[in-house]
């Protein structure tokens, strides 16, 4: 069973959703529906399933119904049609009151814009998810403090949100949501209101954390880089509708459809793809030079060992943690995976 | 559909206006009336002259009803009377009683710990005390009075009004009800519900009392409405998110966020209730107005003045400990951004 289910979720804004609603399963677009009824749809159709652990990262450019999604997951936001799943029980089944210990126990969320409250500091930050369970002060301190540790922000739990810098903000916030030990993060564009640098600090930081911790992590971005690095699985949201859900590889070697394929255009392959993915594998590796190897991790990317190659003009032998051979990687490969998208943009602009 | 519902609206809304209409007609006296109503439609001479007819009857009705409402309800009114008379009775006996070092003393302490410890505004209320005293003995009683008035209106205030703009900020349709009756209070000429409340509630205090409950009111319930729907989305949201209920958020949340405008509305609500209290004067409430009345009416300039600016110095005081105290809840909701060194 998977952790989080999404089953034919429909969400119309406007005054009256369920009169359009069979419009839209008709078929209608977007634009239609705008002006022929005024309602704006939302999301259009959409199902997925998260598994336990992985980090699902749902992409897409502004306004393609990405943060609706992740407030269907908590019910922040009611569907116009459809069933969201988590661990089984119908989100939409739960009564106000189910609702809310749901809510506390089952999963936290992190902002865009943070969402820290401004009148409490950093560690009373931190424990409101506890506080609001109803746990005593000791015990929330207690354990914020470990969490603020966790995200390395010792020093500074008596700080009001705004005396901080929006890196250590979203460090809050990722502490906040931690502190109340749910199987499910939901991050709402979480780094998306920070520099580059900070950013990509904050990516690693999240990594770390999830090697550790093995939550089941929703992540919303409209930076796919981001979505590359982070992402077990991928889907891209267009208008409200799924374009394509799959791993980040799938994504973009085999672009469902011209949205996706713009989006993956300018993607530095060498940096996504990994040296077991393109390899041959060691039994079919007959008429390989095996003179001249260099060794290369089946888990490193191609851009870490690509400089090597280039320089010493070899080809690879792919090993495993243990030091085993899996495969070889000859020129022949490590140009097929850089270059066919060139060559398939090449072709796109001749016709 | 959309469309249908619009057109409905509109044949209620004509609907009402022509039994209003009707109504007028009919309940118009025969001498102001044509002989029969087919004549409206064959002398148009009517239509250059409002015609006498075409009034609506509301003033019958309202004074029915006013009456019928001091027979029927008299005792539910003299029961307010009574409590909020007496209410005032003890509150300003005590504080006349007491000596007047006592009495400013007790306002620099309460404005020290308003302020938090501010000096500067403590140091100025506690002048402007003393100037009250200082300007005229007459004045040290009925500023008395009239700060008894303001702070008791004031009371009803808070308690009525500050639940209402947090209950019209949650519900939008509470809003909409209310937005009219708020506008209503505040255009309404203020000697529309003096002289009614004097009706009611007989003269003196009391009427004071109600009168700036409905003037002095709307700001606050405005400004509480406004400061809970002001909290940021986002911040509600992420409190939502991790399971608060209504209630946890409201005042976990809301509340602690909105009070700088709530403080506003507070302040804002004193000042206008102490330009009632003066207005008050004229129907008989005892207190500071009533020196600035008798001065005009001796067409005695000076005294007037004087009364004026002892009201001034009253009206520094309950502002300057209303604001201060909103500037120190402002501090510690919205913590100042520190400065890099």
């Amino acid at each position: 069973m998977s952790k989080i289910e999404i089953k034919n979720v429909y969400k119309i804004f406007g005054n009256n959703p369920s009169k359009v609603l069979p419009m839209v399963q008709e078929g209608a677009t977007k634009e239609e529906i705008l002006e022929e009824t005024g309602h704006t749809v939302g999301l259009d159709n959409v199902s997925l399933s998260i598994e336990e652990g992985e980090t699902f990262v749902c992409m897409g450019l502004s306004g393609s119904g990405k943060s609706t999604l992740i407030r269907h997951i908590n019910r922040l936001i009611d569907p116009t049609a459809g069933a969201v799943l988590v661990e089984g029980t119908n989100v939409m089944d739960l009564d106000q009151k189910k609702l809310i210990e749901f809510r506390r126990h089952k999963m936290s969320m992190v902002f865009q814009r943070f969402g820290l409250f401004p009148h409490k500091t950093v560690i009373e930050n931190v424990g409101y998810g506890l506080e609001v369970q109803g746990q005593k002060l000791e015990e929330r301190n207690k354990v914020a403090m470990e969490k603020i540790e966790a995200v390395g922000l010792n020093g500074f739990e008596h700080q009001y949100p705004n005396q901080l810098s929006g890196g250590m903000q979203q460090r809050v916030g990722l502490a906040r949501a931690l502190a109340t030990n749910t199987d499910i993060m939901l991050m709402d564009e979480a780094f998306s209101a920070l520099d580059p640098l900070i950013r990509s600090d904050m990516q690693k930081q999240l990594i770390d954390l999830q090697s550790k911790l093995k939550k089941t992590i929703v992540f919303i971005t409209h930076d796919l880089d981001e979505s590359l690095k982070l992402g077990d699985h991928i889907g891209i949201l267009n208008h409200g509708k799924l374009v394509q859900v799959g791993t980040p590889i799938d994504i973009i070697m085999k672009p469902a459809d011209d949205y996706v394929a713009a989006f993956v255009k300018d993607v530095n392959r060498a940096k996504v793809i990994k040296a077991k993915i393109i390899m041959k594998p060691a039994n079919s590796s007959d008429g390989i030079d095996k003179s001249n190897l260099i060794k290369v991790g089946e888990d490193q990317f191609i851009d870490e060992f690509l400089p090597k190659v280039v320089c010493s003009n070899a080809n690879c032998e792919v090993v495993d943690k243990e030091g085993n051979t899996k495969g070889y990687l000859t020129e022949k490969e490590l140009s097929k995976a850089l270059t066919k998208e060139h060559m398939a943009n090449a072709v796109k602009s001749v016709q | 559909m959309k469309k249908y519902k619009t057109y409905l609206k509109y044949f209620i809304y004509s609907a009402i206006f022509v039994f209003v209409i009707i109504i007028s007609y009919r309940s118009a006296r025969p001498r102001y009336k044509p002989e029969h109503y087919t004549d409206i439609f064959k002398d148009f001479s009517w239509l250059n002259d409002w015609p006498k007819w075409l009034d609506f009857p509301l003033m019958q009705p309202l004074n029915s009803g006013f009456d019928w409402l001091i027979v029927k309800y008299g005792l539910f009114f003299e029961s307010i009377n009574y409590f909020l008379l007496s209410m005032y009775t003890t509150m300003k006996n005590s504080i006349v009683g007491l000596p007047w070092p006592i009495v400013i003393a007790l306002v620099v302490l309460i404005t020290y710990y308003a302020s938090g410890k501010k000096t500067e505004t403590t140091v100025l209320v506690a002048f402007c005390t003393f100037f009250l005293g200082f300007l005229s003995p007459r004045y040290w009683d009925k500023s008395i009075m009239t700060t008894c008035i303001v702070v008791i209106g004031m009371f009803l205030c808070i308690v009525i009004g500050i639940p209402v703009g947090i209950a019209m900020a949650r519900n939008k349709k509470l809003r909409n009800a209310l937005l009219p009756v708020l506008d209503l209070m505040q255009t309404i000429p203020s000697f529309c519900y003096l002289i009614p409340g004097i009706l009611l509630f007989g003269l003196g205090a009391v009427p004071a009392i109600i009168a700036i409950f409905v003037y002095a009111v709307p700001p606050l319930i405005r400004l509480t409405d406004l400061g809970i729907r002001l909290v940021d989305k986002e911040v509600i949201e992420a409190s939502e998110a991790f399971g608060a209920s209504r209630k946890q958020t409201l005042w976990g949340v809301q509340i602690p966020l909105a009070l700088p405008n709530i403080m506003q509305g507070v302040n804002q609500c004193t000042m206008m209730s102490l330009a009632m209290v003066v207005i008050a004067s004229m129907i008989g409430t005892r207190g500071i107005g009533d020196e600035v009345l008798l001065g005009l009416q001796q067409l005695n300039v000076g005294m007037a003045t004087e009364a004026g600016i002892a009201i001034v110095l009253l009206a520094i005081i309950f502002d300057r400990i209303t604001q201060s105290y909103g500037e120190k809840i402002q501090e510690r909701t919205h913590p100042k951004k520190k400065v890099d060194l």
